[in-house]
């Protein structure tokens, strides 16, 4: 489903490599988690999927089901399916949630060639979602993130990812600055989604979330390369013995 | 223009937004203009020129002598030069300060008889000349009641007003509402009781100018007691070449009644600035409450600066009764230079103003606008929400001044101004003056400038939405809090012309 092949990523303004040679394939129906020490290229990994501006690929590939998606727009990437759920959801004043997150899904529609939903349609549907993640109708009518706590931004992120029903789903840092019960109800969130055709790629510091969302495959990143890719037994490890040791058996 | 073709009617806040998205695209759309046979006035300002524009508006002699005071003040005037905004040397003598077609020289009856032309220019305008209701809201604009709302227009083109609609149904409420010509002629202790009472003629080199050769403008009367059983609504167009347009409205609500006002503002595309300098005075008494919109869409000039109009313009409210109300509300999106503060004097005890704004500056255009609470009265509140958005080279300005008197015990008011800037070229400054005399009274300020960044355009496309969808969106957001305090058929313009100024400016 999502392939990506020999990765290589500059900062833009910067003469600065980030990502040396990235490969990694995730599979429809798999969940494959990637962890790392700071600063190894995890988060720019998800921009550069996503689009963000301020990188250039200077080598490799990114595909999603056979597409070149890094000749695309974000939009288009977000049409074909991929969806980002941000470790720094952004704030937009004066624009409801609600508003915002309609204007999303019927323009996603619209660029597939799908009828938009209707507006009795799309409240039906958001309220059975937002319910699942305990989220209440006044935040639905909030201005997207502003105020929000951190718990809060980031059910709203999944309750955004389980509206716009992605193929391809990438969580970057979804965990930082929530709680026991918060990342509790963000896991069965994510789990809810897990389906036989969607992926999952699960960015994140510390094992504790993938006791939630359990990952198919763990892959270790660190100075923008993946160095060693295993099973959920790799992640406890980590949890265990820190990065130290497999950076020190990979040099 | 991609994925908006879809001519699919949609419900709510997403309709507004993908319209005002389609909206996009045109230049100025105003910018076209009306081949009439006109009759000016000689170029420049004299002590006949005044006496011209008076004897073409046949006007008492109390009303020249008042003129021509105002003209011997505006010789000694200097034009200010602290507003943030940079333009050449106007030359006064360069100007024609009368113009009107040569179809008004004897004044039409009513409607029927004015010029098929000036209609038909309304009617390009969107503002039909006809007796006819506006159905509330556009289509798909929601919870609307069914039955239609009417709109009474004075429609001003140049020097002149060419009629006035539901005249006669506004006089069996009691309400006055024709040209400030008329009312001279028709209402004069009214306009001499009130004329200068709230922007005396000697206030600023402007208003003083405004008073010497005021050409028309509108008037509103509305009985005590009195709910204005309709909008009204005054558009001013400008059209003749090197005209500056001077009008003057006065508005009155006696005491307990109640009128909103809507002025709407375009002119022609030309290489030559033109000049507006008009003043508005309302005077509110007791617990009356007056509602002053302001949609101001002058041609703004082009990329380059060329052309557009000068907008310096002086409006005042006094809330001159205890528990008087007035709210301006604003929207200026057009003009290449813009000097205006719409203002309060908060005379009454327990009286309120109100102010919202929204001034989009793009291209070359210049912005200095905000505006004065003057706290005299006890209790008395105020409120400021005014929101710059500035791309292009444009600057934009808040310039605001919140006094609180000695005798303005426990009065309040809040300040919120936040200025969005799209791009890196431009600019925008917040100078909020504030003076607080006695102490029990409580002013609070808040200011923020924020870009439509590039994190926020990111979240928006990564959801899905195209580069103009997103920005529509953020901007729209930005201009919410304003655009809600407007009439809803205004709003739906509103946020069409915000997205007009936007065009082109992401990137």
């Amino acid at each position: 489903m999502l392939n990506i092949n020999n990765l290589h990523v500059d900062l833009e303004d910067e003469d600065k490599t980030i990502l040396k040679g990235v490969n990694l394939s995730v599979e429809a129906g798999k969940v494959h988690a990637i962890m790392g020490p700071n600063g190894s290229g995890k988060s720019t990994l998800s921009y550069v999927l996503a689009g963000r501006d301020g990188y250039k690929v200077t080598e490799g590939s990114a595909t999603l089901d056979g597409d070149d998606i890094l000749d695309m727009e974000p939009e288009e990437r977000a049409a074909a399916g991929l969806f980002l759920a941000f470790q720094y959801p952004v704030e937009i004043p004066g624009v409801g949630n609600m508003t915002f997150l309609r204007t999303a899904v019927n323009a996603q529609r619209k660029a597939r060639g799908e009828d938009e939903m209707s507006a009795a349609e799309f409240l039906k549907v958001i309220r059975a979602k937002a319910k699942d993640l305990k989220i209440d109708a006044d935040m639905l009518k909030r201005p997207v993130n502003v105020g929000f706590s951190g718990g809060e931004k980031k059910r709203n992120e999944i309750l955004q990812m389980a509206m716009l029903e992605p193929r391809m789903c990438i969580l970057d840092e979804t965990d930082s600055g929530l709680d026991v019960d918060a990342m509790k109800l963000v896991s069965e969130g994510v789990n809810a989604l897990r389906t036989e055709g969607r992926g999952f790629l699960v960015i994140t510091h510390y094992q504790r979330l993938l006791d939630h969302i359990k990952p198919d495959v763990v892959h270790i990143m660190a100075d923008g390369r993946i160095i060693k890719t295993g099973g959920p037994e790799l992640a406890l490890e980590v949890e265990k013995n820190g990065y130290a040791d497999i950076l020190a058996e990979v040099a | 223009m991609t994925v908006l073709d879809d001519t699919q009617v949609k419900d709510g806040v997403d309709q507004e937004t993908v319209d005002a998205v389609r909206e996009v695209g045109g230049a100025y759309k105003y910018g076209w203009s009306t081949d009439i046979e006109m009759e000016y006035a000689p170029k420049g300002l004299t002590t006949d020129i005044v006496r011209l524009i008076s004897e073409k508006n046949e006007e008492p002699e109390w009303m020249l002598e008042w003129r021509l005071a105002a003209y011997e003040r505006w010789l000694t005037k200097v034009e200010p030069d602290w507003a943030m905004v940079d333009y050449p040397e106007i030359d006064f003598q360069e100007q024609y300060y009368y113009a009107r077609p040569k179809s008004m020289m004897v004044k039409p009856k009513s409607l029927d008889e004015v010029d098929p032309k000036l209609l038909a220019t309304y009617s390009k305008l969107g503002i039909p000349l006809k007796e006819q209701a506006i159905l509330a809201g556009v289509e798909g604009a929601g919870e609307m009641p069914a039955e239609a709302r009417k709109v009474a227009v004075d429609a001003v083109f140049d020097s002149v007003s060419v009629g006035t609609t539901f005249q006669k149904e506004l006089r069996e409420a009691g309400v006055i509402f024709c040209s400030i010509s008329e009312a001279i002629r028709e209402h004069p202790e009214l306009v001499k009781k009130y004329l200068g009472s709230v922007v005396p003629v000697n206030d600023n080199f402007y208003a003083t100018l405004n008073s010497a050769v005021f050409s028309d403008g509108s008037f509103v009367y509305v009985p005590p007691g009195v709910r204005c059983p309709m909008e009204l609504s005054t558009y001013f167009r400008i059209n003749a070449e090197n005209t500056g347009q001077f009008e003057r409205t006065l508005i009155i609500a006696d005491k307990g009644s109640y009128v909103s006002y809507l002025e709407g503002c375009t002119a022609p595309q030309r290489d030559e600035s033109q000049l507006h300098a008009a003043v508005v005075e309302i005077i509110i008494e007791e617990d009356a409450e007056v509602k002053y919109s302001t949609v101001q869409n002058w041609y703004p000039g082009d990329e380059n600066g060329k052309g557009g109009i000068y907008n310096f313009v002086t409006k005042r409210a006094d809330c001159r009764g205890d528990r008087a109300k007035v709210m301006w509300t604003q929207v200026e999106t057009g003009s290449a230079v813009t000097w205006k503060y719409p203002s309060c004097i908060l005379r009454g005890d327990d009286s309120q103003g109100e102010f919202y704004s929204i001034a989009i500056a793009n291209n070359m255009q210049q912005a200095d606008t905000g505006t004065k609470m003057i706290h005299l009265g006890k209790r008395t509140k105020s409120r400021i929400v005014s929101k710059g958005i500035s791309a292009g080279k444009a600057q934009n300005t808040y310039r605001g001044l919140v006094s609180m008197h000695p005798k303005a015990k426990e009065s309040r008011n809040y300040t919120q101004c936040d200025s969005l800037l799209i791009g890196d070229k431009c600019g925008a400054h917040t100078v909020p003056y504030i003076e607080v005399k006695n102490n029990s009274s409580r002013v609070e300020h808040e200011a923020t400038t924020s870009k439509v960044d590039d994190d926020q355009m990111f979240y928006c496309r990564q959801r899905g939405m195209d580069e103009e969808e997103a920005v529509a969106l953020v901007v729209n957001g930005f201009c919410k809090d304003v655009l809600q305090a407007l009439p809803m058929e205004f709003a739906m313009e509103a946020q069409q012309l915000v997205a007009i100024s936007l065009e082109g400016s992401v990137g």
